[in-house]
């Protein structure tokens, strides 16, 4: 013991909260505590009432594109293997093998019809169903029905995007996703043929912080100007009109804990397609022309002005423009951001673009996420200080209104979009 | 093959290339290491292995020479947050070989080994570099330089100093 310090009890509880969490000393209307984003017993609850429960985004049908392919995917801190069945079905297994619970799988893809632990070498199919057990004399009468790997209870896709909830029952996805299908809808229409790929690999972008500093960032309208403008600056972008003061662009929340800056009323004041990526119609002739092609030039001048929306599909899901990030927590202070191009299935000349910007923006080297990601471990460093112990979250509260389609929104850089997180976040967690 | 005296010398003069190289990445002289490069540059740091098809999969980092530009023009802002304050680094550049020679052009590699100390606490970076340099009337200039992490199949923390 250090002599020299008078005994006096800590300031905030040195040990796990002890349960049941008084929410209301936690979560107010305008402002969330510290510990939410440090404590590791609310950490644990999250694992258990968030990503164990509800639905999470996990990858794409076009990772696995044929019968047998398979990619390592993670719900929540927790590994899995996505897989595309012998029937096209895309299932999730646990990368566990039920005998002594080592990895089945070491490699991040590939193409397998079964998988074979290492250690004792019981293999299994890749339904997760036993194929055979070494020496299986020594299992006579045994029930191999209950030694295959284990199944994520529930798995459907919505137009190719892979969710999995780690509970049996629950919400269905529909009833989860809600609002936020038409938001997918609306990303999958700048395709020409309707549909988004993903194909070309991920970065993985690890960073010292709380899941839901980046949770909240990704929807956060009021930061851009200020953290990018470094790279605004020296490459002559727009978008600095779009998060300013006067933009008419919105902050909204959908429900569920979906959340979306839409830009569109910035874009259809400027009424010029493509200026949402940046570009002019001239410069991808292609894909204009396939556009027409495929919604006539009316409706396709429309897509192409609104452009892909900005959405954070809560908990872990968020299509920025051009790119897709899945979120990852490891612990209370270790966050992955796994993020790649959207790919518009059929339009070759923009997604080389796609894949070129989002190189250029994201990751850990990337002109924009680079500095975001210093701004979360900032945060993360700032809520274990003890003064003052809250987070302020109430900006844009007074002239918070509804929509015509009854959602809550605010200017583009209010705190809307977190404050709807944080009322999504207490109901998961107060759920017993 | 035996080396030569010649190769001798081009493999000093192509080694002082790359310590030179190193040493103005480790001080942050952006517009020095900039005037590295040659007009037709390509500075690339692949993303889960040696390197599959830039053109078709993400990399950590994949600039032509008119990114490079903006990359460095960035920094100079002072307001690139991610070295706002700049990390302090110090890398060891090891086993140097030329690898092939063609006209004005020579291929090299190396391994390089990073110190990183910043706000967040410090990190080692551990790569292996391939450079095409080709010779102008003032000595080299980087063609192409190739970077791959050791480790850049895992999640990474920020790698916004020049590497």
């Amino acid at each position: 013991m250090n002599s020299h310090v008078a005994a006096r009890p800590p300031a905030v509880p040195a040990g796990p909260i002890e349960r049941p969490i008084d929410w209301d000393a936690l979560i107010e209307a305008d402002r969330v505590h510290g510990s939410l984003y440090t404590d590791p017993a609310i950490y644990a609850l999250e694992l258990e009432r968030i990503w164990r429960r509800t639905w999470v985004y996990v990858g794409h049908e076009s990772e696995v594109p044929k019968p047998f392919d398979y990619v390592m995917k993670s719900v929540g801190p927790e590994p899995v293997l996505m897989i595309r069945g012998r029937d096209g079905k895309v299932g999730l297994l646990h990368n566990r093998c039920p005998h002594r619970g080592n990895h089945v799988c070491v490699s991040e893809r590939g193409t397998a019809r079964s998988f074979t632990c290492p250690y004792h070498g019981w293999t299994f199919n890749a339904d997760g169903s036993m194929r055979g057990m070494p020496f299986p004399s020594g299992y006579e009468g045994v029930d191999r029905e209950g030694l295959g790997l284990g199944r994520v209870a529930r798995v459907e896709a919505y137009r190719g995007f892979v969710f999995a909830s780690m509970a049996a029952e629950g919400p269905s996805l529909d009833e989860h996703l809600g609002a936020a299908k038409g938001i997918i809808d609306e990303v999958c229409r700048n395709s020409p043929t309707g549909e988004v790929e993903l194909t070309c690999g991920f970065l993985k972008h690890k960073v010292k912080a709380n899941w839901k500093f980046v949770v909240e960032n990704e929807t956060d309208g009021y930061h851009p100007g200020f953290v990018h403008s470094s790279i605004f600056q020296v490459s002559g972008s727009r978008i600095t009109e779009l998060y300013g003061d006067k933009s008419l662009s919105l902050a909204r929340y959908l429900g569920n804990g979906h959340t979306e800056i839409d830009l569109r009323p910035e874009f259809r004041k400027r009424a010029e397609p493509l200026s949402w990526f940046g570009t002019t119609p001239a410069r991808l002739p292609d894909y204009v022309a396939r556009m027409n092609e495929a919604y006539g030039e009316d409706k396709a001048r429309e897509i192409m002005i609104d452009g892909v929306p900005h959405v954070m599909i809560y908990p872990n899901l968020f299509i920025a423009e051009i790119q897709l990030f899945s979120i990852q927590p490891l612990a209370v202070d270790q966050t992955v951001q796994h993020v790649t191009a959207l790919q518009f299935k059929g339009a070759p000349d923009i997604n080389r673009r796609l894949r070129q910007q989002t190189m250029g923006s994201v990751g850990p080297a990337g002109f924009l996420l680079a500095d975001d990601a210093v701004m979360y471990e900032g945060t993360q460093i700032g809520v274990g200080l003890s003064n003052p112990e809250w987070l302020y979250i109430g900006r844009g509260r007074h002239r918070e209104r509804q929509d015509e389609q009854g959602y809550l929104v605010g200017c583009a850089t209010d705190e809307t979009t977190t404050r709807g997180i944080w009322r999504h976040y207490r109901s998961l967690m107060e759920a017993a | 093959m035996p080396v030569g005296t010649q190769d001798f010398a081009l493999l000093q003069d192509v080694g002082q290339f790359i310590y030179r190289e190193a040493r103005l990445q480790d001080e942050h002289r952006y517009a020095d290491w900039e005037a590295l490069w040659a007009d037709d540059g390509i500075y690339w740091v692949p993303a889960n292995g040696d390197g599959g098809n830039p053109e078709m999969e993400m990399s950590i980092l994949y600039d032509n020479r008119s990114r490079i530009g903006l990359r460095v023009r960035q920094l100079m802002t002072g307001r690139r947050y991610s070295q706002t304050p700049k990390s302090r680094l110090r890398r060891l550049i090891s086993n140097i070989e030329i690898l092939e020679t063609a006209g004005d052009t020579v291929t090299a590699g190396c391994n390089a080994f990073i110190y990183e100390s910043n706000i967040k606490g410090e990190t080692l970076w551990a790569a292996r570099n391939d450079y095409v340099l080709r010779r102008e009337a003032d000595g080299f200039r980087m063609v192409l330089k190739k970077v791959v992490l050791v480790n850049n199949a895992e999640p990474l923390y920020n790698l916004a100093f020049l590497v």
